[in-house]
């Protein structure tokens, strides 16, 4: 596997997506590859930033109206 | 049968990344608070049909998508147009790699991420075009696999691939616009720049 290859899959690797053979070649590739590995692990680095901070905080009211029209008391989580 | 009784329980913890997603899908407060409720009426009243032991997160986000296609959305008749012909895999990474080549001695990539205000990031995701920002959503921020964006998209795998890439792409070129206007950039070892 080369670069180019390694990343067209880039996607479909860090989203779990390949089989098992797959990934083991661009495992291989990114071993060998310290540039590509970089490359890689900037984009879990670019996903767990935005993860983290798109996080938002229920308003309060909107959980207590829902807890009213589902039927109970505690609206605690 | 699923019992309606366990249903408050089981969607109740659910709400935070519900509520999170329906923002950046309005992009309004307002809306994503009368769409996470409209979601959860309607769960609700259609719980005696879901299979309970499926995956109860998987069918209330679809509930939570087809509600605000078919509800929320700005009526648009065609998708939005945009250009990432341009846009490269690995865009920001590139291009903080080539701001940064000359110094040996620097701070990570990432953390030029983290410099990057939590509102721009929100606001980089909401400006994705509405098919690629949903599949990016389900996809990055809720982690679902790809068969389960399908089903919850009800298109093919290909599609949700497609929409996902160019969500990204879009995603990237916007975020790197900003760090690139604010300056943001790997930090030069202060011993060495001077």
């Amino acid at each position: 596997m080369d670069c180019e290859q390694a990343h067209l899959r880039v996607y479909e690797y860090l989203d779990g997506e390949l089989t098992v053979w797959k990934r083991r070649a661009i495992a291989r590739h990114l071993d060998e590859c310290p540039p590509c590995a970089e490359g890689f692990v900037f984009e879990v680095e670019l996903r767990r930033v935005v993860v983290s901070k798109c996080t938002e905080e229920v308003p309060a009211e909107l959980k207590a109206r829902i807890a009213q029209v589902l039927g109970i008391t505690d609206a605690g989580e | 049968m699923a019992d309606p009784a366990h249903f408050a329980e089981q969607a109740m913890p659910l709400m935070s990344a519900l509520y999170a997603a329906a923002l950046r899908m309005t992009r309004n407060p307002s809306d994503a608070e009368d769409l996470v409720q409209e979601t959860y009426l309607r769960a609700y009243r259609g719980f005696e049909g879901f299979q309970e032991g499926t995956n109860l997160k998987a069918w209330l986000y679809k509930i939570l998508t087809n509600t605000f296609i078919n509800q929320y959305r700005a009526k648009k008749r065609r998708p939005e147009q945009v250009d990432l012909d341009d846009v490269e895999d690995f865009y920001i990474f590139r291009r903080l790699r080539g701001l940064e080549a000359a110094d040996a001695a620097r701070t990570t990539e990432a953390e030029v991420l983290d410099a990057i205000p939590d509102s721009e990031v929100k606001e980089a995701l909401e400006a994705i075009p509405e098919q690629f920002r949903i599949a990016v959503i389900l996809a990055d921020v809720e982690g679902f696999s790809y068969k389960e964006i399908a089903e919850i998209l009800d298109v093919p795998i290909g599609t949700v691939m497609s929409r996902i890439h160019r969500g990204r792409r879009a995603l990237q070129k916007r975020l790197w616009d900003y760090a690139e206007r604010n300056n943001l950039r790997p930090r030069v070892d202060s011993a060495t720049g001077g």
